[in-house]
């Protein structure tokens, strides 16, 4: 790695209703570069961003970013911490009773005392930078999803962040809107420089888009490296996540009993 | 057996649990000290929608149900040939009890669930969430506002409510059914007493208010953010309060009214 | 600006719950900004004030001239000791009135009317009445009426 790590997760623990959810996992994200995490639906990808976001607690482990204890943060300093850092949800989460324009002047009121003019200014730059400047006056059940998440995607970066973490940017779109949004992604990152954390399952995307990458599976990393070091990773698993195959390691069946007793074939009969 | 008890005991620390969580959730929601700049537009709004928007079916209710106690009220007391008291029964009734209680119950049903609802819908698709990461409290910024506006539109819906009951009763009794308009409005006057009944009524309905708002809240925020959960929420809401303000008005009559 | 407009009509609306509170108030309870005014007080002792309560009315030919504050027992004499509270332009009463506590219609509630004296003299704040007429009891009256006495 050649710049220095902006969040970093060791040993972190974490279990949810009896269910344990991460096993002591240890990860490093660069600062300035895109990182993708990747994994299975259901690993707890999206967890792993409400604990860098301060959502949640891992019940064990540290979880620092920018040099900061998530979770021993008091309250108010998370709030101060979280204005650095933004986040694109999976549904988008804009809020549904603003239009686009007050979605993205939002966090701009909340936390600035600028003047109705500059916010007007910097909204308006937001949008253009998505390309939807012309679209500042439609209510958030007016757009397309892919529309939703580039509206969702200018109010986070409004308060110029230091970090965002997208979460599942690319799951059911078209390809037309996930061209766009790869190009957004890429163009941040280069040009302000944002240190970004993209989760996801869409491998090609994802591998297009990233300097970096990391497989979780069964709450632990299983691979991590650049795209090209893990192409070219020894392990089925990362293997098989990759390429897609439909068995493998992962089995096909989710574990059950012995399908002959299921069937009611062989044993007892009824 | 044993597993019974042991179910038994699973339930009770359940309730206890949710009691303990919803009053901690109400400490987090008050705790902050909101801006003025930016909490009164919010307040405002949440006003209208909680407040105004009731007001019709509150109007239309309280109307309704001042004409019927006047009706059935003139038939009772006409077999004992003191007609002239229905002022007395109808102010006194909805001033101590159907006021604050019906308004009450309509509350829940009309603003009470829409507020779980909004809350839910916002949780369930991570608007909640979102503001968080944005740096910004939602139990200050969302919760707040809804809880305050509740507290502070019901007594104002349950004295409009009192006072359009009164007057359809006036309608009833006085218009139509012939009740001496002197007698109708003596009758009240001598027998209604501004602390004991007005204001006891009005507290009734500042305690109602706030426990209608209170479960509201509390219910949309802790609901599980699924369809069928922000469903259940809402049924939750509208059950719970009705049941809470029942039980609270029995309490409540006792404490003000009884003699002990 | 539509913040404006909502902000008028939650305006509204607080308006018109502090209407209903006045009216309440004043329409329903007969609460009289008036009630406020100059009052003095007076006494009398009764051997028996049947259902006589405070806040009840005192009345002279009828006409209000104050309330019934409070209802003691005076433990020397066994007596129920009234205080009235009567309005200040009321000052001239005859220094020997009677109160005399009355039922207004048959079942209504009690109420203590004035019988105008004769005296040139008027009772001061503090007097206290010097004759007084108990409740009419209608069960004792009934009895008294059966038994012949």
């Amino acid at each position: 790695m050649e710049s220095s790590a902006y969040i970093t997760l060791r040993d972190v623990v974490f279990s949810r209703s009896g269910r344990r959810i991460f096993d002591g996992i240890s990860l490093d994200i660069p600062k300035g570069k895109v990182t993708a995490i990747m994994g299975p639906s259901g690993t707890g990808k999206t967890t792993l961003l409400r604990l860098i976001g301060g959502q949640l607690r891992p019940d064990s482990g540290q979880v620092s970013v920018a040099g900061h204890d998530v979770p021993r943060l008091k309250r108010k300093a998370l709030y101060q911490l979280r204005e650095k850092m933004g986040m694109l949800f999976q549904s988008g989460a804009l809020f549904t009773d603003l239009s686009v324009y007050e979605n993205v002047a939002f966090p701009l009121r909340v936390h600035t005392s600028l003047p109705e003019d500059m916010i007007r200014d910097i909204v308006l730059m937001k949008l253009e930078a998505v390309g939807l400047r012309g679209a500042r006056e439609l209510m958030p059940s007016e757009l397309s999803g892919g529309m939703t998440r580039r509206v969702a995607l200018a109010r986070s970066i409004a308060l110029d962040p230091e970090l965002i973490m997208y979460d599942e940017p690319f799951a059911g779109q078209d390809p037309i809107a996930m061209g766009v949004l790869v190009k957004l992604i890429r163009d941040l990152n280069s040009s302000m420089g944002l240190t970004s954390v993209l989760v996801s399952h869409d491998v090609p995307e994802s591998l297009s888009i990233c300097h970096y990458a990391c497989i979780i599976a069964d709450g632990k990393v299983i691979g991590e490296g650049t795209p090209e070091e893990l192409r070219a990773h020894p392990s089925e698993r990362v293997q098989q996540f990759l390429e897609g195959q439909p068995d493998g390691p992962v089995p096909f069946h989710y574990p059950s009993g012995d399908a002959a007793a299921d069937f009611g074939v062989g044993g007892r009969s009824s | 057996m044993m597993d019974r008890i042991a179910g038994l005991g699973r339930l009770g620390i359940a309730i206890i649990a949710s009691f303990g969580r919803s009053g901690q959730f109400l400490f987090g929601v008050l705790a902050g000290v909101p801006r003025p700049a930016t909490g009164f537009p919010l307040l405002v709004k949440q006003l209208y929608a909680v407040g105004v928007l009731s007001l019709a079916i509150v109007v239309v209710s309280g109307l309704f149900i001042g004409m019927v106690l006047g009706l059935q009220g003139y038939t009772i007391l006409s077999d004992y040939g003191s007609e002239s008291a229905i002022g007395q029964m109808i102010a006194l009734t909805l001033v101590r009890e159907l006021g604050p209680v019906v308004t009450a119950l309509l509350f829940a049903g009309r603003a009470g669930s829409a507020l779980t609802a909004e809350i839910g819908l916002m949780k369930a698709t991570e608007q909640l969430s979102s503001m968080e990461m944005m740096g910004v409290d939602p139990l200050r910024r969302v919760v707040a506002p809804r809880l305050w506006a509740g507290f502070l539109a019901m007594p104002v819906l349950a004295m409009i409510f009192s006072v359009v009951g009164i007057w359809g009763g006036m309608l009833v009794g006085v218009e139509w059914l012939g009740v001496f308009e002197g007698s109708f409005w003596g009758n009240m006057q001598s027998s209604v007493d501004f602390v004991d009944d007005v204001l006891n009524g009005f507290i009734k309905s500042v305690v109602f208010g706030f426990v209608c708002a209170w479960i509201a809240v509390y219910q949309g925020y802790d609901c599980v953010p699924t369809s069928a959960g922000i469903s259940s929420a809402t049924t939750k809401t509208v059950v719970y309060s009705s049941l809470a303000v029942l039980g609270l008005d029995f309490v409540l009559t006792a404490v003000m009214f009884g003699d002990f | 600006m539509a913040q404006r407009s909502t902000e008028i009509i939650v305006g509204l609306f607080m308006i018109a719950g502090l209407a209903a509170l006045m009216f309440l108030a004043l329409q329903v309870s007969g609460l009289s900004p008036k009630s406020a005014e100059q009052t003095y007080t007076l006494y009398a002792n009764f051997n028996d004030t049947g259902g006589l309560t405070p806040r009840g009315k005192v009345s002279m030919a009828g006409v209000t001239v104050g309330t019934i504050e409070s209802i003691t027992l005076d433990r020397d004499t066994f007596q129920a000791r009234v205080t009235m509270s009567i309005h200040a332009e009321v000052d001239n009463i005859p220094a020997d009135s009677a109160a005399v506590i009355r039922t207004s219609g048959l079942l209504g509630e009690q109420y203590i009317d004035i019988s105008i004296g004769g005296d040139l003299e008027s009772l001061n704040a503090g007097d206290t009445f010097y004759s007084t007429q108990s409740a009419m009891n209608l069960e004792r009256l009934i009895s008294n009426f059966a038994s012949g006495r």
